[in-house]
C-alpha cells in the first residue's frame, strides 16, 4: 500500500520533510517509526489523517502519517 | 520590592507621585497584584478611558531575583476592549529592572486635562515626571532611539506608540528587550489605550547601580534554582523544541491537527502553512544571519525567541510568535514570511496587539476591504492605523468594532477580544478557555492545546467534549498562579510533566520569602485571583451569557473534521465551580 509520511522539526534532520512510502499491508505506525530509525521517545505526537494515533494504530492505503517530536509553544 | 509608586496624572498643578508601603498588597506580584489593585481601587462601572481607571504595572513575585525565567511583567486595568478586568503579560527587561528598583507596582491614576504628553523616569535616585510634547505620535522604535540619545543605552522603556495615544482598542504597551528594542508587548485588551488616556508616553527605567533582590535563604534559593534550570534544560520541549524553533513550531502541528483557523475561521487547515512554519522561519533566520535562539530578558534559559533579518541581513523584527504568524498569515490567507515579519514590525512600532490586528484584518478581508492572501493590501491596512485615518481608527479598535462597522456576521471575538490561533471546534478544550476566561478570548489563560494536541500533562481528545471543562479549569488556575510569580508561562511544559521541577518552583518562592507554601497553596492563590477577577467582571455587568463563543462556532462545522463547538452552556457555567 501507499502512504504519505510527513516529518517535522528535529525529525527532519538527516531524513526528509515529506515522502511517499510503500510499507506492507497492515503495517502499524511503530513499523514506520522503526524503519525511519526514529527513537521511540522522539515520535511524541502522531497524526493519521489529522487524528491522533498511537504506535499500534494500523495504517491503510492512502493514509497521511505525520510524526512530531515533543513540541510546545503558545 | 517593598514599595508601590503611585502617580496621580490628574493632580492639580501637574502630575504628582508618592511612594507607599505595600500594606494589604504585601507578598503579591504579577497578575495577583494587578488584579487585586484593580478590583480594590477601580470602580467596575467606570469608563476605561476615564480618570477613575488605573493602570497597574507589576513585576512578578520572583522578578528581579536570580531565579531563571522570572522576568515577566503584568499590566492590569479595566480593559477598554472587553469592558472587564485585564491582565496583559509581557517579557522584555521591564519586570527585572522595575523589581530591582524596588517597586512591586507602579500605579498610574487620574488623567490630566489638556493634551500634554509626559515621560516618567525612574532610577536609583528617585522618580521624575516631565512634560515632553516632542515625543507626540512617535512610533515605538523611533521613540526608543530618541530616548537612548538622551538617557543612554542602559535604559528599559515601557511605552506606547501612536495607537496608544489615539486610545485604540488594539493598542499595546511595549517593553524593551535586552537589546533595548521595543519588541515585547503587553498586547491584549487595549492596555496601551489606558496608558494613552493618562497621557503617559513612556516610563523609562534605569537600574544602574542596583543589585538583584536578596532571598531570605540564599543557599536554598540557589539550590532550588539549579534544580529548576536542570528541569527546564533537560525537558524536550523547554530544552530543545522551544529554543530551536520558538513558538511558531506550532504552525505545522496545529495545521496537521485541523485546528488552524484559516480565512477568518472559515477552514481548519491552510495550504500555505509549511511556508510560514517555525521550521521555515528558523531556516531563514539562520541562513540570513539572524538568530533562531534568543532570550527576551536576562535570565531566560528557554530562549524561545529569535531575530528576523531581511535579505541583506538587517534587523527587521524579533522572531514573530506563532500567534502573530497565524493572525497575519494563515488567518488572512497570507503565506509570505517577509510580509508577516514586516507587519509584526509595524504592529510593534505603531503599538498594536498582533493577535487583535491580524484577526481584524481577517474580518476586513471578509468584508471585502482587501482580498484574502493579498499581503500588500494587509500591510497598507495596518499602516492606515498608524496614520490615524478614520479607516485606520476603525481597524485599530479591533475585530469586534470592525465587524460591526462593515456588517460582518462571523466575527471571532469573546467579550469583544479576538480569538487567537486555535480553532475551538477542532480543539474543544481551548474553546472552554476562550469562552470562560475573565480576560476574553485568550489562549494563554488556560492553554488546553498542551493536553489536547501536544500530549503534555496527559491527553484529552480535542474532538470530544469529555474532560475539557476540568482541563480548562485546572489550567486557568495554574496559569493565574504562574502569571503571579513572574515566571514565563512556558515553564509549564516542564512543570506539568516533572513533579521535581514543580517542587523546585515552590522551593524558589519559599526560599526567597521564607514561606512554607505547598502545591495546594499555589492552587489556592490561582483560585483566589480568578475569583477576584470574576467578581469584578460581574460588577462591571458581565453575566454567563458573555461566557460564550460567537454563535457561528456552534452552527458552522469546520473542515477537515466537520465539527462544531459542542461543549454545552451548562458545562461552561461550571468551569469556576471548584
Ligand atoms: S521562553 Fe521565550 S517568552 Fe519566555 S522568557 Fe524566554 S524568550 Fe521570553
Amino acid at each position: 500500500m501507499k502512504i504519505t509520511v510527513k516529518l517535522f522539526a528535529t525529525l527532519r534532520r538527516g531524513r526528509f520533510d515529506r515522502e511517499t512510502m510503500e510499507p506492507s499491508d497492515s503495517s502499524r505506525v511503530i513499523d514506520i517509526v522503526r524503519l525511519l530509525e526514529i527513537p521511540e521517545q522522539e515520535a511524541a505526537i502522531i497524526f493519521i489523517n489529522s487524528r491522533h494515533a498511537e504506535f499500534d494504530t494500523v495504517l491503510h492505503e492512502g493514509d497521511t502519517l505525520a510524526i512530531f517530536p515533543p513540541v510546545g509553544g503558545g | 520590592m517593598d514599595k508601590i509608586l503611585r502617580i496621580d496624572m490628574g493632580a492639580k498643578g501637574g502630575p504628582q507621585f508618592k511612594v507607599e508601603a505595600l500594606g494589604a498588597y504585601a507578598g503579591l506580584g504579577g497578575r495577583a497584584m494587578t488584579s487585586s489593585v484593580v478590583a480594590q481601587e477601580v470602580p467596575p462601572l467606570c469608563h476605561p478611558l476615564g480618570a477613575e481607571n488605573k493602570l497597574v504595572i507589576a513585576p512578578g513575585m520572583l522578578s528581579g531575583t536570580s531565579a531563571s525565567m522570572s522576568g515577566r511583567i503584568s499590566v492590569g486595568c479595566k480593559s477598554p476592549l472587553t469592558g472587564g478586568i485585564k491582565e496583559a503579560n509581557s517579557g522584555g527587561q521591564g519586570a527585572q529592572v522595575l523589581a530591582r528598583l524596588g517597586y512591586a507596582a507602579v500605579i498610574l491614576e487620574g488623567k490630566p486635562e489638556g493634551d500634554d504628553l509626559y515621560k516618567i523616569l525612574i532610577n536609583k535616585d528617585g522618580v521624575k515626571i516631565e512634560k515632553d510634547n516632542s515625543l507626540k505620535m512617535l512610533p515605538n522604535y523611533d521613540l526608543v532611539d530618541t530616548l537612548k540619545k538622551i538617557h543612554g543605552d542602559k535604559i528599559t522603556c515601557i511605552s506606547i506608540g501612536p495607537a496608544g495615544e489615539m486610545k485604540l482598542g488594539a493598542a499595546s504597551i511595549a517593553i524593551t528587550d535586552i537589546e533595548v528594542r521595543p519588541s515585547r508587548h503587553a498586547g491584549r485588551g487595549g492596555v496601551g489605550a489606558v496608558m494613552g488616556s493618562k497621557r503617559v508616553k513612556v516610563i523609562i527605567l534605569d537600574d544602574t547601580g542596583l543589585k538583584n533582590r536578596e532571598p531570605k535563604d540564599p543557599e536554598k534559593f540557589r539550590a532550588a534554582n539549579k534544580k529548576f534550570v536542570e528541569g527546564l534544560t533537560t525537558h524536550s520541549v523547554t530544552g530543545q523544541a522551544l529554543p530551536a524553533y520558538g513558538t511558531n513550531v506550532l504552525t505545522n502541528i496545529i495545521n496537521e491537527a485541523g485546528g488552524y483557523p484559516s480565512y477568518n475561521f472559515r477552514e481548519g487547515q491552510f495550504a500555505g502553512a509549511s511556508k510560514i512554519s517555525g521550521e521555515t522561519f528558523a531556516d531563514i533566520e539562520t541562513k540570513r544571519g539572524g538568530s533562531a535562539t534568543h532570550p527576551c530578558h536576562r535570565g531566560c534559559v528557554i530562549r524561545c525567541s529569535g531575530t528576523y533579518v531581511d535579505k541583506d541581513g538587517n534587523y527587521l523584527t524579533k522572531q514573530p510568535e506563532y500567534e502573530t504568524v497565524w493572525a497575519h498569515g494563515g488567518n488572512c490567507g497570507i503565506d509570505d514570511p517577509d510580509a508577516i515579519a514586516q507587519i509584526d514590525f509595524l504592529d510593534d512600532n505603531i503599538g498594536l496587539d498582533t493577535i487583535e490586528m491580524g484577526a481584524t484584518i481577517g474580518v476586513a478581508m471578509q468584508a471585502g476591504l482587501a482580498k484574502f492572501g493579498d499581503a500588500a493590501a494587509a500591510i497598507e491596512l495596518v499602516k492606515e492605523v498608524g496614520k490615524g485615518t478614520p479607516l485606520g481608527k476603525i481597524l485599530g479598535s479591533g475585530a469586534g468594532v470592525t465587524g460591526k462597522v462593515f456588517g460582518v456576521e462571523k466575527v471571532p471575538v469573546v467579550k469583544n477580544q479576538a480569538l487567537p490561533a486555535y480553532d475551538p471546534r477542532a480543539i474543544q478544550g481551548i474553546g472552554v478557555t476562550y469562552a470562560t476566561s475573565p480576560m476574553g478570548a485568550d489562549h494563554t489563560a488556560g492553554y488546553a492545546i498542551a493536553t489536547n494536541i501536544l500530549k503534555s500533562g496527559g491527553y484529552v481528545d480535542p474532538l470530544k467534549t469529555e474532560g475539557q471543562v476540568e482541563l480548562s479549569r485546572n489550567l486557568q488556575i495554574a496559569t493565574t498562579a504562574i502569571d503571579s510569580t513572574g515566571m514565563c508561562l512556558f515553564i509549564a511544559f516542564a512543570v506539568l510533566d516533572q513533579p521535581d521541577t514543580f517542587q523546585a518552583l515552590i522551593d524558589l518562592l519559599n526560599a526567597f520569602y521564607g514561606w512554607s507554601l505547598t502545591g495546594d497553596d499555589v492552587t489556592a492563590l490561582g483560585k483566589k485571583v480568578l475569583k477576584i477577577e470574576r467578581d469584578f467582571n460581574a460588577k462591571a455587568g458581565f453575566t454567563k451569557e458573555q461566557d460564550r463563543l460567537p454563535r457561528f462556532f456552534s452552527t458552522d462545522p469546520v473542515s477537515p473534521h466537520n465539527i462544531t463547538f459542542q461543549v454545552k452552556d451548562s458545562e461552561l457555567d461550571s468551569v469556576f465551580n471548584w
